[in-house]
């Protein structure tokens, strides 16, 4: 299975790392027209106003609106999650805008206040996630059609609507491949 | 709950990759950075092509500036200290900034050593003109490395020759026998648990980016090809004749790099780009990047 990583700016190559260590092909998406050979995308952690900016400038948002109509399945980390939600507190930037989900972005604080933790998630197993959150935005709410998956601090940080998977931390920067098999297993369903 | 781990600090230069950190002076050219799709900004007082001009000791930033780009933007901000000057580092640390730069574009402070970077929970990033120098630093705790190049010439080749450098010597250091790396990591004066760790890699272990020349989206997209994992423009940007049309063409030209007709076509109709200086005119003691041991 052929799944793509938006690399226009950012962590792609630790998902590309991870996709393939899964078994899975991963495939850089920097055109609209490599979308149309994949089953999935991950928008991966990077500066959410410069993936942006970029994707409005070569003609990847509405392509990838388009294929996420079409039932392609989306992960979102970190500035990925950001990209997808409709609602992003105190800004205009571009956006996917496709989840009913209301994002605050460096909402944890500066990189000072960058911070890792472990974090029990029910769905991915009996064993403690370690979750490292970078300059991290979370989600401040989410409609009744979200699934919230997991907390820290309070604050939603693992949320899924649909075929769209969205996480304020990084699992691409740690060697557990859960939520990337996790992801898989939401492109078969 | 752990803060200022060396993963979350490598972390954030991870988030940086494929993306374009400019120098600037003031809130407006902050916001004209980000608005032209910066991932990051590094705040000054003067770019480097005007502390080349001025002479004289550069220091690091008034904090007032600092703090009026900080407020300006959301990307992150950086801010440089002078080397083995740990107590602006200090000062940088207590403004909240999300990186510094410990650089010889300013005046070294100490003549010897490098910060004990390991002492902070703000990460460092660091120059490097070969592989020792740059294990050296992140040994001291650097969580990014960067081409030292010769900042303020517009001028690439000297950042070519340190990429180069860099990455001929990991090439060299994957076919070494174990007893050939002790002596390898003797002679580039680095740490060998380090030197093993490239070694096993194939790369540094953290992220490294380009600085010291770029004037141009073709420079940028030629630090990416030579292995870049991004680039600073420093004096490139707002010593150019249009700085927004700049800003952008380098941003696009950094994520396709590996697409010439996307090149050519961003790289047209830019104005002028900044005065470049042949480095052979630049006498030794004026090198910047020959600041650092």
């Amino acid at each position: 299975m052929k799944i793509g990583v938006l690399a226009l700016q950012g962590a792609f190559r630790e998902h590309c790392l991870m996709l393939d260590g899964c078994g899975t092909t991963a495939v850089e998406i920097r055109k609209p027209e490599e979308l149309d050979e994949v089953a999935g995308l991950v928008i991966p952690g990077g500066e959410s106003t410069t993936i942006g900016k970029l994707m409005v400038e070569w003609g990847l948002m509405d392509k990838i609106k388009a294929r996420v109509a079409q039932g392609m399945a989306v992960y979102g980390t970190c500035a990925g999650m950001i990209l997808l939600a409709k609602e992003i507190i105190d800004s205009n930037q571009p956006r996917l805008g496709l989840m009913d989900i209301v994002v605050r972005r460096n909402a944890f604080g500066r990189q000072r206040e960058s911070f890792e933790a472990d974090m029990a998630v029910p769905e991915f197993g009996a064993e403690p996630l370690k979750a490292v959150f970078i300059r991290a935005p979370y989600i401040e709410q989410a409609s009744q059609n979200v699934n919230v998956m997991a907390r820290v601090h309070d604050k939603i940080v693992i949320a899924r609507q649909d075929k769209m998977l969205v996480t304020a931390f990084h699992p691409e920067l740690t060697k557990n491949d859960v939520i990337h098999k996790y992801f898989i297993s939401m492109i078969k369903e | 709950m752990q803060q200022g781990t060396f993963r979350v600090k490598a972390g954030l230069a991870e988030m940086l990759k494929g993306g374009v950190i400019m120098d600037v002076t003031t809130p407006e050219q902050a916001k004209i950075a980000e608005e032209a799709g910066a991932c990051a900004v590094m705040a000054l007082e003067r770019v480097p092509a005007d502390i080349r001009a001025a002479g004289g000791v550069a220091r690091m930033a008034d904090p007032t500036i600092i703090l009026r780009i900080m407020d300006a933007v959301t990307i992150p901000v950086m801010a440089k200290g002078r080397i083995g000057h740990f107590v602006e580092a200090q000062i940088i640390e207590s403004l909240g900034v999300d990186y510094i730069d410990e650089s010889e574009v300013l005046t070294p402070a100490d003549d010897k050593y490098h910060i004990d970077k390991h002492q902070f929970k703000v990460p460092f990033v660091c120059g490097a003109k070969n592989l020792g120098e740059a294990l050296r630093r992140i040994g001291e705790g650097a969580a990014m490395i960067r081409t030292k190049g010769e900042p303020g010439t517009g001028n690439v080749v000297e950042a070519v020759k340190h990429i180069r450098m860099v990455m001929s010597e990991i090439r060299q250091l994957q076919s070494l026998t174990n007893e050939e790396v002790f002596t390898f990591a003797k002679n580039i004066a680095a740490p060998l648990e380090l030197v093993m760790e490239v070694k096993r890699l194939g790369r540094l272990p953290v992220v490294n980016f380009a600085a010291g020349g770029i004037a141009t989206p073709a420079d940028a997209a030629l630090m990416m090809h030579l292995g870049c994992d991004g680039i600073f423009v420093g004096s490139g940007v707002f010593k150019s004749g249009d700085p927004v049309r700049r800003a952008k063409a380098i941003v696009s030209a950094t994520t396709y790099y590996n697409d010439p007709k996307i090149l050519a076509e961003v790289s047209r109709d830019l104005g002028e780009a900044m005065v470049g200086i042949d480095i052979s005119t630049i006498a030794d003691h004026e090198r910047m990047q020959d600041r650092g041991w």
